[in-house]
């Protein structure tokens, strides 16, 4: 009976719109509305305080330009790279898989007890989390400093990007320790166990057996990751991007920009290339979980 | 038991270790620092004492920005819920024209327009609009940014209930208001309550969106005063600020705990994979 397959709950296209509305309507205000917006201001002088705030002109390409031939800019574009890639293609991806790995046959307890730990890193909010980093990394007897023997050594100040991956691979961790732990179950037991009678050591099981089964997992996971890492704001709250922009990502640069010093347009312009990158990402994932379905 | 075979277990052994102590050692702080006499950045064991707690409490803005967390959780996470499950019902049960466009653009924009990438024209929004320092306006930018995903989660849980049960139930003369309140809601309230968790947890961490739009330190909440304590005086207030994160982090401490006892995380093939 096609009609029922249309609407088997009989709520009727009208009401089923009128179901839809409010949901649509908070989207289309708060999410929609905004990244087009963005396409606007960014043309634009805007500013928050001053005579450009009460009217702004349209400038035209001027803010792309002069981000282009900014320094601050090709730096923060070249630390979010960075940060994505170290902490999230190889930091997070590498670790998640180890864990998945290792973790397939240890006792229950061990096994629910690490994966505990991993999971309460990912969820604590933000500012905790920054602060509990505060005291591993910090100048006045922080852990990390009386651990490898330098005490006194302020970690975030002179060694600011690598002390973020290492943050930012204890946080986000986790997600790719489940999306493996789900995908590793996936794999035939039989072939695993071939390999262990032939004498295959560990990395030649996971190269040859495993890693052809995970492959679009592996795939899904880096973009996810990838995604998530570069719009990050946390490291704001660790280094506020400093010092002397030495950790000034571009989520950082972007609310600097906009909100320090009140160049609303320009910091348009480039949160422009975050939208854009994202996009590009999104666009890849969906047609790699299409070409699945 | 070759040597081989013993050292391969040593290293095992070792690796987890340190596995787990590099999770472990940054949470231990938040255990110890709260209740030590003299509280510094360093691991130790305390000197047991509770006038931290004393000292938090009465802090002027630490309870109230606890209140206004919850006032801007519950706000945002019902929001979130009750028009993310009206949405998703309906887009699992009618075949509406443009439907599976829309939930492509539904996903495309749960990734793409992250409160990072549009804080600016939210901010711009929001300060034209006058809203900025209300709690109400920031929770429902909170909520438009949780929508698709809650969206389509929900409707990827809908689609795999049954419609018999709708359909024996208007068979025996229900109203759909009535199907809906005592057929779908049951039925569907594991999905909801997946939600539920969910986007609490997110809108409790939440930190960039309430830090741009709540600038009034009476409307703060926990995520925001945090960074306030810090900034003040220039040094981090340790009296305050580690008795403070752990009454902040029992929520969703409860909820993980909450979660994993009845549910387990693990991913069940799905969309996420």
């Amino acid at each position: 009976m096609p009609s029922a397959e249309r609407d088997g709950a009989g709520i009727g296209t009208s009401r089923a719109i009128g179901f839809l509305a409010p949901a649509l309507l908070l989207i289309g205000v708060f999410l929609v509305f905004p990244a087009l917006w963005t396409l606007y201001i960014g043309i634009t002088d805007y500013q928050l305080t001053g005579p450009a705030a009460a009217n702004p002109r349209v400038v035209g390409a001027e803010n792309f330009l002069t981000a282009l031939a900014d320094p601050l800019f090709t730096n923060a574009v070249w630390l979010t790279a960075l940060f994505v890639l170290g902490s999230a293609v190889i930091g997070q991806n590498a670790l998640g898989f180890a864990l998945a790995w290792l973790l397939r046959r240890v006792r229950p307890w061990l096994r629910r007890t690490v994966e505990g730990l991993a999971l309460l890193a990912w969820i604590l909010p933000g500012t905790v989390v920054a602060y509990l980093w505060f005291a591993v990394l910090s100048r006045d007897g922080g852990t990390l400093g009386a651990l490898v023997g330098a005490p006194g050594t302020a970690w975030l100040v002179e060694y600011p990007m690598a002390s973020l991956i290492v943050f930012n691979i204890w946080r986000g961790t986790a997600f790719s320790m489940l999306l493996y732990t789900s995908a590793l179950a996936a794999v035939p037991p039989s072939q695993l166990e071939t390999a262990r009678l032939v004498g295959a050591n560990g990395r030649q099981t996971v190269r040859d057996v495993v890693f052809p089964h995970i492959r679009g997992h592996v795939l899904t996971n880096t973009l996810l990751i990838s995604l998530w890492t570069a719009n990050d704001f946390t490291p704001f709250l660790l280094t506020a991007g400093g010092p002397n922009h030495e950790s000034e990502i571009l989520p950082v640069l972007i609310y600097r920009e906009a909100l320090e010093s009140g160049q609303l347009g320009y910091a348009s312009a480039m949160s422009l290339l975050l939208l854009v990158g994202n996009l590009v990402v999104a666009l890849v994932y969906l047609r790699l979980l299409r070409r699945r379905a | 038991m070759t040597p081989g075979w013993v050292v391969r277990r040593i290293g095992f052994v070792v690796l987890i270790a340190v596995l787990m102590a590099f999770f472990a050692v940054p949470m231990l702080w938040l255990a110890s620092a709260p209740f030590d006499l003299r509280p510094g950045f360093g691991l130790r064991w305390p000197e047991w004492t509770l006038s931290n707690v004393r000292a938090t409490v009465e802090h002027p803005y630490a309870l109230r920005s606890l209140v206004n967390s919850v006032v801007l959780c519950v706000i945002a996470t019902a929001v979130t819920t009750s028009f993310a499950a009206l949405a998703a019902y309906s887009l699992s049960r009618v075949r509406i024209p443009g439907r599976d466009l829309l939930l492509y653009l539904l996903l495309l924009l749960s990734s793409v327009v992250t409160g990072t990438a549009a804080m600016v024209p939210i901010f711009v929004l929001m300060l034209q609009l006058g809203l900025i320092n209300s709690q109400f306006g920031a929770a429902l930018v909170i909520a438009g940014g949780m929508l698709p995903a809650a969206i389509f989660i929900l409707k990827d849980f809908m689609d795999s209930v049954p419609r018999s049960y709708e359909e024996s139930a208007r068979v025996f003369g229900a109203t759909p208001g009535q199907v809906l309140r005592h057929v779908v809601l049951p039925i569907s309230r594991p999905g909801i309550a997946t939600i539920l968790v969910w986007a609490f947890v997110n809108a409790w961490g939440n930190f960039l969106l309430p830090f741009l739009l709540l600038r009034d330190v009476d409307q703060q909440p926990a995520a925001v005063l945090m960074r306030t304590l810090q900034d003040e005086g220039g040094s981090a207030n340790l009296t305050v600020i580690p008795v403070f994160s752990l009454l902040y982090s029992i929520p969703v401490v409860l909820l993980y705990l909450l979660v994993s006892k009845r549910y387990g995380f693990r991913f069940h093939g799905g969309i996420k994979s």
